[in-house]
């Protein structure tokens, strides 16, 4: 019955997420294939992952799981069931002081588990005017602990502007998430030389977005 | 009604034989394209795209034919998404931010549907003022009301140009319906119907005699497949046609020629119009929905700056109401 029940809400949250956003996917660097992947995206909205997972084919929908924050997805009965079942999230104690588990190892029993993982490296909403916020070190430790595992970089465009922070009503707007090539990985690199690269990797995908994304007036 | 049915019905196969002489066109060319050894990739584009092209009006022809199948409910639902969709890849390009939200929720989930159901109530005194004057005066109140000056002029401009071009504009496709011609009771689908067709198969004309004779460009900072030889070709072979289809209207011969050459002229200067925004923007389509096409507004911008024009015209010679 609740297995039922998630099926039917993700159906609903994916229709949803396509009529207002029509939102269609660039595989640019890489295809969309059952590898074993940790995207790692932007983050503007409570709305990313989902339109990450909106783009991704049926049967990689069923092996993928993004990481969020367990303080917002553990709100409300509603959030807790979207969270845990509808999207099967791995849930990670945001706040040091309060944590029982390491994310780190949390992510890693996932990947074990088989299963890719959609991440945000930011590791909050950036809800400024900067294109990124500077990384946190979770995806080096993450990247280290698995070195077997793809590294896509991937940029959602558009969102922020749906469903700016504090809005209730979306509005509807095309958005487009570009998956670039994954991250090559160098031995021994260290944890900035890498947080610098992967940075760099999603910045350069925004780049590219520029012709559609940039808020400048000319 | 019946008349008007087996008009339609005539229409329709006549267009889906077009379609079927386009798509058999289409595949022999794909077909020698493969046989040859060396092709250049350019070409093969061309030819991948024309297909797509096809296919997609194939779908457009069959879902128009079944919104016209399903009487004013259906085609108002038609167009009221087609304006939705539209909006949406228009609004994707402005300059809007934050502070227009509560304008732009406004403009999607209030003023498009009351002008639809204004049209759909047959208040012509109403839903031919009501975004020229009401919302054009409510959405900058909606924006001042949000307190930020930054680019207030633009964002509140553009939006009110969005809302016009993809929703006013657009919704006088289905206001042909609410004419009252006398002799012609029943039969105001096939108006919408004449204009489509016209429009569209001038775009499609134009495209053809581009590519066949194309030399002279029009503008060639707007658009770089627009050239006086696909243009005139075009428009005059469209109105040629548009003439021909007379007898599904309550025109005659020269006035269904006349109404043709007007559509297709109207209809050209939206494809420049709209391109010279896409250009402005620094993108090649307005979005992504139809294959081969780019966006709902890429394929409608004709239809969308001929229709009020039409509706006008036919208005203030035919109508009685």
């Amino acid at each position: 019955m609740k297995r039922a029940l998630a099926w039917l809400s993700a159906s609903t949250i994916v229709v949803f997420a396509r009529l207002i956003t029509a939102v269609h996917a660039r595989w640019q660097g890489c295809e969309p294939r059952a590898v074993q992947r940790i995207y790692f995206a932007n983050h503007c909205s409570h709305g990313d992952f989902v339109l990450l997972w909106t783009v991704l084919p049926a049967a990689l929908r069923q092996t993928t799981r993004p990481v969020a924050g367990s303080d917002y997805w553990s709100g409300s009965r509603l959030k807790r069931f979207i969270g845990r079942d509808v999207f099967r999230s791995v849930l990670i104690e945001r706040n040091p002081a309060q944590r029982d588990q390491d994310p780190v190892a949390q992510m890693v029993q996932a990947l074990d588990a088989g299963d890719s993982l959609i991440v945000f490296p930011e590791g909050t909403r950036n809800t400024g005017d900067t294109r990124l916020l500077p990384f946190k070190s979770g995806l080096y430790h993450l990247a280290e602990s698995r070195t077997d595992v793809e590294l896509v970089p991937v940029w959602i465009s558009n969102l922020n502007r749906v469903l700016p922070k504090g809005e209730i009503i979306p509005i509807p707007l095309i958005c487009s998430v570009t998956f670039g090539q994954p991250l090559t990985r160098i031995p021994a690199e260290g944890k900035a030389a890498f947080l610098a690269r992967a940075e760099q990797s999603l910045l350069a995908l925004a780049m590219q977005e520029a012709g559609i994304d940039d808020e400048k007036l000319p | 009604m019946n008349e008007s049915r087996s008009d339609l019905l005539l229409l329709l196969a006549g267009v889906g034989g077009v379609l079927v002489v386009a798509t058999l066109i289409g595949q022999w060319l794909a077909v020698r394209q493969r046989g040859k050894a060396s092709v250049a990739e350019a070409q093969v584009s061309v030819v991948d795209n024309l297909n797509a092209r096809i296919n997609a009006w194939w779908a457009m022809v069959i879902l128009i034919g079944l919104a016209f199948m399903g009487g004013k409910a259906g085609v108002i639902i038609l167009f009221g998404f087609c304006s939705f969709a539209a909006l949406r890849e228009f609004i994707t390009l402005t300059q809007t931010r934050r502070d227009d939200h509560w304008a732009l929720a406004a403009a999607f989930f209030v003023v498009l549907p009351l002008q639809y159901a204004l049209v759909w109530y047959e208040w012509y005194g109403l839903y031919s003022i009501f975004i020229p004057v009401y919302a054009f005066l409510l959405l900058p109140m909606l924006a001042a009301l949000r307190g930020s000056t930054r680019h207030y002029l633009v964002r509140v401009a553009e939006t009110q140009w969005a809302l016009m071009i993809c929703v006013f504009c657009a919704s006088h496709v289905p206001a042909l319906l609410t004419l009252q011609i006398p002799g012609y009771e029943g039969r105001q689908v096939l108006l919408i119907a004449y204009l489509v067709v016209v429009v569209q198969i001038s775009d499609v004309l134009q495209y053809v005699w581009g590519k066949l004779l194309g030399k002279r460009r029009i503008a060639p900072a707007l658009s770089p497949s627009k050239t006086v030889e696909g243009a005139v070709g075009g428009i005059l072979s469209a109105t040629l046609i548009g003439a021909m289809l007379w007898w599904i209207t309550p025109f005659t011969l020269w006035q269904s020629a006349g109404m043709a050459l007007a559509c297709t002229l109207m209809g050209f200067m939206g494809g420049l119009v709209l391109s010279a925004i896409k250009r402005d923007r620094g993108v090649k389509d307005w979005g992504h929905l139809i294959a081969g096409h780019g966006g709902f507004i890429d394929r409608m911008d004709s239809v969308l700056f001929s229709a009020p024009v039409f509706f006008h015209l036919v208005r203030y010679g035919w109508d009685v109401s």
